[in-house]
């Protein structure tokens, strides 16, 4: 699914990404370990355009994607989460799912102010995927709530939840455990295999907790 | 073939309308970005107050030199300003000390964005420049005295015997020596006194200066000083030459930014280069050539319009073209200042 | 009723209790142009209001996308001089064309070249033919009758139409300018606009073939009747006959004729200001309801998304740069709009008006009291700030009487302090800026959906 050939980035006299290859094979769960400042934030943001490389290049099924911007990715079925969670604190959990899917009639302003009936009924399309997806989550009770006020592990899931509002093709998932207790943790776990295994995601994984990694991921 | 005299005639018509003119307004320039540009590296905004702090600066000056010439005190060829200067330059200490402990500090304090600060200066420029206005009106003030001219242009062609002459006014004389005495002692501060030093730690890395027992509060009060300081001196100098009205000192501003920019957000240097480049800038392009090329070309070819690139009107606009240019090819200015 | 409702309706009762004393105390002139130019204040303070609260984009340059509004006034409205236009209006066509032709080539020879000095010898080569064309065309053009025209005139059509066209003129700006500039820092990009519009008006100011430059254009139509037709128009003169039969029959009859004149002139300049004031009210609410639609609507929320956090958007597919793009050019517009309809208003076109750093400054404060972020509080902002502004002169004066009452008529602190008292309104503005800032930062009227 996702290759990288000979990928490097150079911050001034820093290497933080050395000349790496990488396969990611499609459909599998694959976990990427190694210590602190080894350089795997910085080679996800390279995979999912934040930053450029200094050299290399990077393929995603096979289509040459580097360099992208982030937003491009997104509509070719690359999507990720972050380390500290992102998600929009003034929207309420509702809003912050509703908001991923693209293509929406309503995010034209021309049609914001002469289709709204079509608008309309487009909303209600993408509120019951969204419900979908929290009640696949556990999450109902924190619809409406602001994601600014829900706690980390909780922000979390929402990361994951976003996710699923499209039909990726692969996800990069950056320490999605960290800071994320045992029962949540599982949670996350589980709905990451039902994704793999039910609706064919791809995923890779930057993780530190050594369970998670060997309960999901096959030994390469 | 021009002759020999043709072409010192010629070179001394740049050198009187557009390299003396260039040089005197570059260093008031520099002197004012060099404020602007400490500001922006120690307290991390852009101070949209300086052009009218600076008015203010010169409105105490004006106002302490009236004084004085009442009372019969000059200073015989040189301007009995420069006498005013000091207490100036000490009343605009007070002035920014005070706005920074009531405005600016809590802010800080806060860890605003840096566009919230900017705001709160554009506060104080409302403030100052209505105090300023309130003072001495809008109209244009003269408040240079003593000798007009270090050189006159008809002593220089006497002396020389050419038939153009080189001016030298007392204003730009004065700018020039003392903006190098200034820029000196400023960077002879900055890179060897223990306290500028601490300053450019802080400009750098503010935690870890803080980490290293640096005293911010005294960094920033003796940033605020040392602005004040420049701010005066900028301001007097440029009054004396141009003469002081409250609208052209507010107008500073966007040159001294666009010098600020283009020698690079951050650096002292970049700051005074940035100042010479739009001043020189400004007189090379707005210059009206015609009697130069006439000194240098055979009759054939000489020129019958002014040979004027642009407008004099355009003058403001060339720093801002400048400006612009630069922010979008090369936004981190000739000495690589801050990163945007 | 929520606080916040309750609030927009203690506002909004305040502005008009201000203008209804003004009206009453001053006069119901005074009153309708101050409420005349806080609608239009209202207005670009909504075009600024748009571009910080929703993107973030400190846009210091307004008063350049006011004064290509102001333009289009003029260019859409005045008749066409057809004597300058043969004389010079094809060279000036040619070296406008030549112009933008070498910046379109050098930039397009700079991507796929890279060379440097080509770009240079473009740039030269393109300054020159230019210039030769551009300069006996500006000449002859400006020949022509210089004391009364000496430009090219306009398109002579209606000047309502201006209103729109000035919107998309500026837009047409924005955009270029936007493409440029839209990457750079929030601080730099107010030192970057506030250039550009200096720029713009520079051009303005100075290229008097397009519009007189500093001449100014006066005379331009107008979209309501003139005071002159009002007062000779029958039903005008037997309406306020009936209104002030009361008080006329009270006079001798000599004197009614003369009362019922002046009751009729007060009248006539009464009503075009409120015609001015039903259009005024209509684009503003036009605004105001397309705004609403738009943000409560997908556009909004992935708007407020962007503002909420511009890395999480980009990773959930929205291209943020083009977003701040739209809703710059859409701000800028508005912008325009409240331009043209501000040199409507005027009668003439002054470009040595747009004084850049004063009113663009004025204009942020008027969105920081309003509340930014929030349309209703640009209303509020416009207006409260508008006339803070214009009161301040009158006010500040008559404090400066009443403190030096005491002291002769020539005395030279009295004389100096009544000659200056006009300036106590920067001061004050300042101080209303910097108090708001400190102790309510979010405005009178807070953005509703900010709070968590």
């Amino acid at each position: 699914m996702i290759k990288v050939n000979n990928l490097s980035k150079h911050f001034g006299g820093i290497k933080a990404v050395d000349n790496v290859n990488l396969h990611i094979k499609k459909g599998s769960i694959t976990g990427l370990i190694g210590p602190n400042g080894a350089g795997k934030t910085t080679l996800f943001n390279l995979i999912a355009g934040l930053c450029k490389p200094t050299s290399g290049k990077i393929y995603l099924g096979g289509e040459d994607i580097t360099g992208l911007d982030s937003h491009n990715l997104f509509h070719k079925g690359l999507l990720r989460t972050f380390q500290i969670a992102h998600p929009f604190p003034t929207l309420t959990v509702l809003e912050n799912l509703m908001m991923v899917p693209g293509n929406q009639l309503g995010e034209n302003i021309i049609n914001s102010w002469i289709r709204r009936g079509q608008i309309r009924k487009q909303e209600n399309n993408l509120q019951k995927k969204a419900e979908e997806v929290i009640k696949f989550l556990n999450i109902l009770h924190l619809k409406n709530e602001k994601a600014g006020r829900l706690s980390g592990g909780q922000k979390k899931l929402l990361e994951l939840a976003r996710t699923m509002m499209v039909d990726a093709k692969v996800v990069l998932l950056d320490e999605v455990g960290a800071g994320v207790n045992r029962t949540l943790l599982r949670q996350i776990g589980d709905a990451i295999l039902r994704l793999n295994q039910e609706h064919g995601y791809t995923f890779c994984m930057i993780e530190h907790d050594m369970d998670f990694i060997s309960q999901n991921c096959v030994i390469q | 073939m021009p002759g020999f005299t043709d072409i010192i005639n010629a070179i001394v018509l740049l050198l009187n309308f557009v390299f003396m003119p260039a040089l005197s307004y570059g260093s008031q320039l520099a002197l004012g970005a060099l404020a602007v540009t400490l500001v922006y590296a120690v307290l991390k905004f852009a101070n949209f107050a300086q052009g009218d702090t600076m008015a203010f600066s010169t409105v105490i000056t004006i106002l302490i030199t009236w004084l004085l010439q009442k009372s019969g005190i000059t200073l015989g060829f040189m301007p009995t300003a420069l006498l005013a200067l000091p207490f100036a330059i000490i009343a605009c200490i007070i002035y920014v000390l005070l706005t920074d402990k009531f405005i600016y500090q809590y802010y800080r304090k806060q860890n605003s964005k840096p566009i919230t600060i900017v705001m709160a200066s554009v506060g104080v420029m409302f403030v100052t420049g209505g105090l300023v206005r309130f003072i001495l009106g809008p109209t244009h003030h003269i408040f240079a005295d003593g000798a007009r001219f270090i050189i006159t242009a008809r002593e220089f062609k006497a002396m020389t015997g050419l038939a153009e002459g080189l001016a030298i006014k007392t204003s730009q004389f004065l700018t020039i020596t003392i903006a190098i005495l200034l820029v000196g002692f400023v960077f002879y501060f900055l890179q060897k006194t223990k306290t500028g030093k601490a300053m450019r730690a802080y400009a750098d890395n503010k935690d870890l200066a803080l980490l290293s027992g640096i005293d911010p509060d005294k960094v920033v009060r003796v940033t605020w000083m040392l602005v004040a300081v420049l701010t005066s001196i900028a301001g007097v100098l440029y009054g004396l030459d141009k003469g002081f009205m409250a609208t052209s000192y507010n107008q500073l501003l966007l040159p001294m930014f666009a010098a600020v920019i283009v020698g690079g957000i951050g650096s002292p240097i970049g700051a005074i280069v940035g100042g010479f480049v739009i001043s020189f800038s400004e007189a090379i392009l707005t210059y009206a050539y015609k009697k130069f090329l006439i000194y240098l070309l055979p009759a054939v070819l000489q020129p019958d319009s002014l040979v004027q690139f642009l407008g004099t009107e355009y003058k403001f606009a060339i720093s801002f073209v400048i400006l612009v240019i630069v922010l979008l090819l090369r936004p981190t200015g000739i000495f690589k200042g801050k990163v945007i | 009723m929520s606080q916040y409702n309750k609030r927009v309706i203690v506002t909004f009762s305040i502005m008009f209790f201000l203008l209804l004393m003004v009206g009453l105390g001053q006069s119901w002139s005074l009153s309708l142009s101050i409420l005349n130019l806080c609608l239009i204040s209202a207005i670009m303070t909504l075009g600024v209001n748009i571009q910080w609260g929703y993107a973030g984009l400190f846009n210091v340059g307004i008063m350049g996308f006011t004064a290509l509004g102001g333009l289009s006034a003029v260019l859409i409205s005045k008749e066409s001089i057809s004597k300058a236009v043969t004389a010079g209006g094809m060279r000036m066509l040619v070296a406008l064309s030549i112009f933008l032709l070498t910046i379109v080539l050098s930039i397009y020879i700079y991507k796929k070249f890279k060379n440097k000095w080509l770009v240079i010898a473009t740039i030269l080569a393109g300054y020159f033919i230019t210039r030769y064309f551009y300069i006996e065309a500006a000449q002859s053009i400006e020949a022509i009758n210089p004391a009364f025209s000496g430009y090219l005139g306009g398109l002579d059509l209606p000047v309502l139409l201006s209103w729109i066209v000035g919107g998309l003129l500026a837009a047409g700006a924005a955009w270029l300018i936007g493409k440029i500039s839209l990457g750079l820092r929030t601080d730099y990009l107010a030192i970057a606009t506030l250039g550009i519009s200096e720029i713009i008006i520079a051009i303005i100011k100075n290229e008097d073939w397009l519009s007189r430059g500093v001449k100014n254009v006066t005379a331009i139509p107008r979209p309501v009747p003139y005071e002159i037709d009002l007062q000779q128009a029958v039903w005008v003169k037997e309406i306020l006959a009936k209104l002030y039969a009361g008080s006329l029959h009270l006079l001798p009859v000599s004197e009614q004729a003369t009362a019922l004149k002046a009751h009729i002139s007060d009248a006539a300049i009464v009503l075009v200001k409120l015609c001015y004031s039903g259009l005024f009210v209509a684009v503003l609410l036009l605004i105001i309801i397309l705004a609403g639609l738009a943000l409560d609507s997908p556009w909004g929320r992935m708007v407020r998304a962007i503002r909420d956090n511009e890395i999480a958007a980009s990773a959930m597919g929205k291209n943020v740069k083009q977003r701040h793009l739209q809703i710059f050019v859409i701000g800028s517009a508005i912008a325009g709009v409240s331009g043209a309809m501000l040199v409507t208003y005027n009668g003439q076109f002054t470009p040595g008006s747009y004084i850049p750093l004063r009113y663009t400054f004025l204009i942020w404060v008027m969105v920081i009291v309003g509340g930014s972020g929030n349309n209703l509080g640009s209303v509020v902002g416009g207006f409260l700030i508008w006339f803070l502004w214009i009161e301040a002169e009158p006010v500040g004066f008559w404090l400066a009487d009443l403190s030096t009452s005491f002291l002769d008529q020539g005395n030279f602190i009295r004389q100096h302090l009544l000659e200056n008292a006009q300036y106590i309104r920067l001061i004050f503005m300042g101080a209303v800026l910097l108090v708001v800032m400190r102790f309510s930062p979010d405005g009178i009227l807070p953005e509703t959906n900010k709070k968590l």
